[in-house]
């Protein structure tokens, strides 16, 4: 028991936590811009899964990591307005444009790994982004060192962070963005475009949420595998819910199911074996959703979300 | 089984692979290839199918067979993508059906005339549905020994995919090899539930080098990346990747698919196939298994004898490594 309590104090430990909430962050920050705007994307785990192909392949081509970040974000936001396209142009169901971008994306990004490599026996690797090593942090206790060992990326994903809690809350654009969500008649009243704004919202949050995918190409990991986004899109959904469509509650919630996931992999390898693996790898999910219940009864949906917006329909 | 005894006397220490081309080379001369097609659920890179692949690559390049496969194809499409290639007259099928083993045997007794043969925890079933597993405990066990003599803090890191009989007993096998050599030695052990996530794997594989584990049993991609960058050594399973980690992994326990595919295409080209388990082809005296050359620069060298030793006595018959399918426990 001791032991349990004592991986909390680890700075490696929470390091970990903060490797594995990366990509989340990422996501969930995708998807909540796209929600305020009024979209549900459901293309996120797919666009995951294209963002970390196109990062990794433009590395592997000889691309310098910033321009296979640029990559990853420009794929993405290709596949957001993609959707845009099916949810916001024309109008159809979120869930199924949503469902069919994931699948399209996800097979893309097979194929076009298969086209490239037809004949590896074993995926081909990159020089992915290195720990900064920030010095200065070392003398903070627990919290600098595992802050020190992080990449680039995570860094990015906390300015992503404060950069779209200050355009959400602080400037017209998230004014805008807000009542899209809210109340599209109102912004087509003020004579913005409805349609032009969510598919701003959808291209910006798709490119977030293909950063989180590029991340586990180009700095958790340094190869493409098939499956290796292993439905993290999707936990990414949930946490959007959790965060209350809050980017400080986001970051907060992302760090939380790193933090359970990296406990759990700890607690797995405790003496004893009395408790099943399988229970240990249910934590993060079930802690998760124990905390959904308590966040998400006070959820304020955005009120147009998933409702398309028809100029000039009563 | 007259044939077997002959095959079994020329296959020698991990030179079976050489042997079984050139005996199986010779049956196809003026006859049609037969027609294999191969069902995974997983892409070809992946470690444990890229064996098949491999072996019945050079069964083609032989002009034994003509190939086909379908890759990464979801169990729920399993039974139809192995009833197209039955329809389409595949003499013989080859796949994994962990995952469909009522549906795959269903349609296997669907199209009588064709062989199967298949990666399954299960037993045989008529007509003509055989099984195979990757029975590498033998040099499991033996990496397990180097493992045993390397580790300087006496804690050893196992990380795997799912706690499946596949998966155990190759853990387990490890683990007595680490035991034999060093009975102070204690286990991490971790399942990451997926085949396929090398970051998790590697988030799991730094978990336990921060509990002080100094030699990592690589089961998933990632594991040997974290033992990289920490600057520990890692055991490889089924492929060998120590061209691709020098001087971190200490040795592999390979598995090789050529004398178990060999032995399913002669009998089905010359019309004695039986549904039968085929496991026992994946042994190392079979050559179906073996442990990977140790560098005397990684591995001391009295470690080496002791190993060889024991390796000897595998394939001599006077060592059995057991067979535990139970799923392993961390001590440590």
């Amino acid at each position: 028991m001791i032991d349990a309590l004592e991986i909390l104090l680890q700075a490696n430990f929470w390091a970990a936590a903060i490797r594995i909430a990366t990509p989340l962050i990422f996501g969930v920050l995708g998807a909540l811009i796209c929600e305020r705007a009024g979209v549900l994307n459901l293309g996120i785990e797919g666009i995951f899964v294209a963002g970390a192909m196109a990062g990794w392949l433009s590395v592997y081509l000889g691309a310098p990591l910033w321009l296979g970040v640029s990559v990853a974000a420009v794929t993405g936001a290709c596949l957001g307005l993609l959707h845009g396209c099916l949810t916001v142009i024309l109008g159809l169901s979120q869930h199924v444009a949503g469902i069919g971008i994931t699948l399209f994306a996800t097979s893309a990004a097979y194929f076009g790994y298969r086209v490239a490599f037809p004949t590896v026996t074993t995926p081909p690797r990159i020089e992915p982004f290195q720990p900064l090593g920030l010095s200065f942090l070392e003398a903070v206790p627990v919290i600098g060192p595992a802050l020190s060992q992080q990449t680039a990326l995570t860094w990015l994903a906390f300015a992503a962070t404060g950069a779209t809690a200050f355009v959400l809350a602080k400037t017209p654009l998230g004014l805008a963005i807000r009542a899209v969500g809210d109340n599209p008649a109102s912004v087509d009243a003020q004579g913005l475009s409805v349609a032009g704004l969510r598919m701003g919202a959808l291209a910006a949050g798709s490119a977030l949420m293909a950063l989180g995918g590029a991340f586990l190409t180009m700095s958790a990991f340094n190869a493409f595998f098939f499956g290796m986004i292993n439905g993290r899109g999707w936990v990414c959904i949930a946490l959007t819910v959790f965060a209350s469509w809050r980017p400080g509650k986001a970051l907060l919630g992302a760090l939380l199911f790193g933090a359970f996931d990296a406990y759990q992999l700890r607690l797995q390898t405790l003496a004893g074996g009395a408790v099943p693996s399988q229970l240990f790898l249910m934590l993060p999910y079930l802690l998760s959703i124990a905390a959904l219940i308590l966040v998400a009864r006070k959820a304020d949906y955005p009120r147009a979300l998933m409702k398309p917006y028809i100029k000039g329909e009563r | 089984m007259v044939l077997m005894m002959n095959r079994r006397g020329a296959l020698g220490l991990g030179v079976g692979l050489a042997s079984t081309a050139m005996t199986s080379g010779s049956f196809a001369q003026g006859k049609k290839p037969l027609s294999v097609a191969a069902i995974y659920t997983v892409p070809v890179e992946q470690q444990w199918v890229s064996r098949i692949h491999k072996a019945l690559n050079s069964a083609k390049d032989r002009g034994d067979i003509t190939y086909r496969f379908s890759e990464n194809v979801a169990n729920t499409d399993y039974e139809r993508v192995m009833r197209q290639y039955s329809t389409e007259g595949a003499d013989l099928v080859v796949g994994e059906v962990f995952g469909v083993e009522r549906a795959a045997r269903k349609v296997a007794t669907d199209f009588p005339k064709a062989a199967y043969l298949m990666g399954s925890s299960f037993q045989p079933s008529k007509p003509n549905f055989s099984v195979f597993d990757n029975f590498i405990h033998e040099p499991s066990f033996l990496t397990g020994m180097v493992a045993g003599k390397a580790t300087k803090s006496n804690v050893i890191g196992l990380v795997g995919g799912y706690a499946i009989p596949e998966v155990n007993r190759l853990m387990n096998a490890f683990m007595e090899g680490a035991l034999s050599v060093n009975p102070q030695a204690k286990f991490l052990v971790t399942f990451i539930n997926s085949w396929y996530d090398p970051p998790k794997a590697k988030e799991a594989a730094f978990a336990m080098i921060d509990k002080k584990a100094d030699v990592l049993y690589a089961e998933r991609f990632g594991v040997t990346d974290a033992a990289k960058e920490r600057g520990v050594k890692a055991i490889g399973n089924v492929i060998d990747t120590a061209a691709q980690y020098p001087s971190v992994i200490l040795a592999s326990a390979l598995w090789h698919m050529e004398p178990t595919i060999d032995r399913v295409i002669k009998n089905v080209a010359t019309g004695t196939y039986e549904p039968a388990d085929y496991g026992v082809y994946s042994y190392m005296a079979h050559g179906g298994a073996s442990l990977s050359p140790l560098d005397p620069k990684l591995v001391p060298q009295d470690v080496i004898d002791v190993v060889k030793a024991k390796e000897k006595d595998i394939l001599d018959g006077a060592f059995r490594v057991n067979v535990n399918d139970a799923e392993p426990k961390s001590t440590a």
